[in-house]
């Protein structure tokens, strides 16, 4: 599409001036290809990368606070990028405005692009709800309807027009979810019923039943015990096949572990949160360029 | 830092001096304390139990008891050829009928339903009540009937010779069954349940929707203006107005401004539009509708707060619009919590009297309601008008008519209940 893409990348330089930070200050396109030929020497680092979503100066707002501040970033696609920083630093706030779930607060407010399929999901046109049936979420605590399991999973396929067999996209979802084999013979029972790890991927199969492009997972594993995280990190990396994950986490392991590429947000003077390296997950954990990044990995936070 | 070890150190070591006196320090005060508290809730609750049993034992007390009883004409002297009145033919009733009451009195009975083709039992009555004409003169509670049957009895000798002295519980089938009337022993709370019931549904119909339609505007799409909290202050402030200000707007609104469509005359329902009269169930409703709005958009409202985030979050997540989320999930997991709220407020509209008062419930109609267009009177009003009467007995059907109006409220509360356990069921 028209978005100029070009232009927009050549301002880059001019709108990140805070000092220090390297790679920032490279066109993100660039970026990408060029750590491709670093990290993965058995890819075909030439050909661009395919973007699934991409932010473009991205301000999120809430009433007069300016929570992120001029996000810049590119999600490939069918990869899990991991959104990972201390505290506060809005690394959800981002994660909602990649769907437009921030709306749902009243005051909040973004400015800046999202461009999805090559259409900034915030233009005026655009319905929301339309954006979050194709980016679906995954939320840190696990919220599965107070219906049956079946129902959980019908309910979001039945309201987006779904036509074709329900029983074959339930079983299809669950299975896709890793979860086929534990409740089959329970579909009728309340989806609150099983336990916390169940609950988490039965969301999961909730949210790839209405066939996403994006899942956007926030802190999915933080309410789950070692075991249950284990089988949802499992998950992501069979779903990357076919999905593109943007997953914020507080456990860096967890990025390490799962994630293809790594963003890592801090505060900045005023207090918003602002990102200040994107790389591979290899390169971010073993030789990151921002010396505050190196800090936070290492566990020598400043 | 060394030294800091050795101050810890030489802590631990005093630790096992430390006395039980110690570690017991104010625990008999601080028990001491919480036991009194603990009995003056526990006194609070005995006195509302003891009231809630004064209230009940005194209806009770007035709705049985002993009843002095004098006839007109003693059954035994219309005892015909030595056959007691009860074993005699329909037509000897009739015989019996056509001679004691008045021509015209005979010829109405003729004219609702002719006498012959009445049942027997159905005559018996007539007879029992027109011709033996039973009269109660004097009543006793029931606690004077039971302990002290004697000086009862004694009294009775006394006062009302002619009399005799018959046990009497004032609620029966046929209280319940009977339409309204001026003579205590016949009068009956049928015409009351009905105009309960149908003011009741009314009220149901007309506030119960628009209430949670309400309150799922205020929480669910209404943003945080200036104007949607005014008009919450107002709902909650409107929760607090006294009923009979209620029943004056009604009977302004309803019974007045809106009387060509509250008496039906709107409709062609009346035969002389010139008699349209808007004191009619449909206003009594609607009064008592406007009465319990505010009640039920706040017990909604909490009911729809109560509903997690979360589930609207994983609704819109999915793409979910608004209205599929409140419908899909906000309103199933609120619904048990909108009914426990509309349960309360239909109790205390069924028990309203005033501003039926005010919109002019009859106090004397012996013709059952037949639709929202009808002249009507309630329970509570039957019961207000009954204990105004001079006379003792009517205050013995006031109280049977209390216990009717309870066991009225308690069917109804009940099978809310059910309805919400349900839904409570079905939504896991």
């Amino acid at each position: 599409m028209s978005m100029g893409g070009e232009n927009f990348m050549e301002e880059k330089n001019v709108s990140s001036n805070h000092g220090g930070i390297i790679v920032a200050e490279l066109p993100i396109q660039e970026r990408l290809i060029s750590l491709d030929r670093i990290g993965n020497e058995t890819s075909d680092s030439e050909a661009e990368q395919e973007l699934a979503l991409e932010t473009r100066h991205l301000n999120v707002y809430y009433g007069d606070f300016l929570a992120i501040h001029d996000v810049e970033l590119p999600i490939p696609a069918r990869k899990i990028t991991a959104i990972i920083g201390p505290s506060g630093c809005g690394k959800s706030t981002l994660l909602r405005a990649l769907n437009r779930m921030n709306e749902l607060v009243p005051t909040a407010r973004a400015e800046g692009e999202v461009i999805f399929h090559g259409k900034n999901i915030y233009s005026p046109e655009v319905d929301p709800v339309e954006v979050r049936r194709r980016i679906g979420m995954v939320f840190q605590k696990p919220n599965p309807f107070p219906k049956s399991i079946y129902e959980n999973i019908a309910w979001g396929a039945r309201i987006n027009g779904y036509q074709g067999n329900m029983d074959n996209l339930v079983e299809q979802s669950l299975r896709d979810a890793a979860l086929w084999e534990e409740v089959h013979d329970k579909l009728d029972q309340s989806g609150l019923s099983l336990s916390g790890g169940q609950q988490q991927r039965l969301c999961i199969a909730r949210a790839i039943a209405v066939k996403p492009d994006v899942i956007l997972m926030d802190e999915p594993c933080s309410a789950l015990d070692p075991i249950a995280t284990f089988k949802v990190e499992e998950l992501m990396r069979e779903l990357a096949a076919n999905y593109t994950i943007v997953i914020v986490t507080h456990n860096m392991q967890q990025a390490a572990r799962v994630s293809d590429y790594t963003a890592m947000m801090m505060l900045n003077e005023t207090r918003s949160g602002e990102m200040i390296e994107l790389d591979h997950t290899d390169t971010i954990f073993t030789r990151p360029s921002n010396k505050r990044t190196e800090d936070y990995v290492t566990g020598r936070f400043g | 830092m060394s030294k800091k070890t050795q101050d810890r150190a030489s802590k631990q070591v005093e630790m096992p001096s430390i006395t039980s006196d110690d570690f017991n320090y104010d625990v008999d005060k601080r028990h001491r304390v919480g036991g009194i508290w603990r009995q003056v809730f526990q006194v609070s609750t005995v006195i509302g139990i003891i009231v809630l049993s004064a209230l009940l034992f005194n209806v009770l007390n007035q709705t049985f008891g002993l009843a002095a009883v004098e006839v007109e004409i003693d059954p035994s002297s219309l005892a015909i050829e030595g056959v007691p009145l009860e074993n005699l033919t329909q037509e000897q009733l009739i015989g019996i009928l056509e001679e004691h009451v008045s021509k015209g009195l005979f010829r109405r009975f003729e004219s609702e339903q002719p006498l012959v083709e009445r049942d027997r039992e159905e005559v018996y009555e007539l007879v029992l009540e027109r011709v033996v004409e039973p009269k109660v003169v004097r009543t006793w509670s029931l606690t004077d009937s039971i302990l002290r049957r004697d000086e009862v009895e004694e009294e009775r000798a006394e006062k009302y010779p002619e009399s005799s002295l018959d046990f009497f519980s004032w609620i029966d089938p046929s209280f319940v069954s009977s339409p309204q009337s001026s003579d205590p022993l016949r009068a009956g709370v049928r015409t009351a349940i009905l105009g309960s019931l149908w003011t009741i549904a009314i009220t149901i119909l007309f506030s119960f929707p628009i209430g949670v339609g309400a309150a799922i505007y205020l929480e669910e799409y209404a943003g945080d203006t200036f104007i949607n909290r005014l008009i919450q202050t107002n709902i909650n402030n409107l929760a607090g107005v006294p009923s009979i200000i209620y029943g004056i707007l009604g009977l302004a609104i309803f019974v007045r401004v809106l009387e060509p469509i509250t008496s039906g005359a709107a409709f062609g329902l009346l035969e002389d539009p010139t008699t349209a009269n808007g004191r009619t169930i449909l206003s009594a409703g609607l009064t008592l509708g406007l009465l319990i709005l505010p009640l039920i958009i706040i017990n909604a409202q909490e009911a729809i707060k109560a509903v997690p985030n979360s589930l609207r979050q994983a609704s819109f997540g999915l793409g979910g619009t608004k209205w599929q989320t409140v419908w899909s999930h906000v309103l199933p997991n609120a619904i048990p919590g909108i009914l426990t709220g509309t349960i309360l407020a239909i109790s205390r509209a069924i028990g309203e009297t005033a501003p039926l008062v005010v919109v002019g419930a009859s106090t004397f109609i012996t013709f059952d309601p037949d639709g929202p267009f009808s002249k009507f009177t309630t329970l509570p009003i039957q019961i207000f008008q009954w204990t105004a009467r001079p006379q003792a007995e009517f205050r013995n059907i006031a109280a049977a008519a209390i216990i009717v109006l309870l066991v009225l409220l308690l069917s109804l509360n009940a099978s809310a209940v059910f309805l919400r356990n349900r839904f409570r069921r079905h939504a896991l």
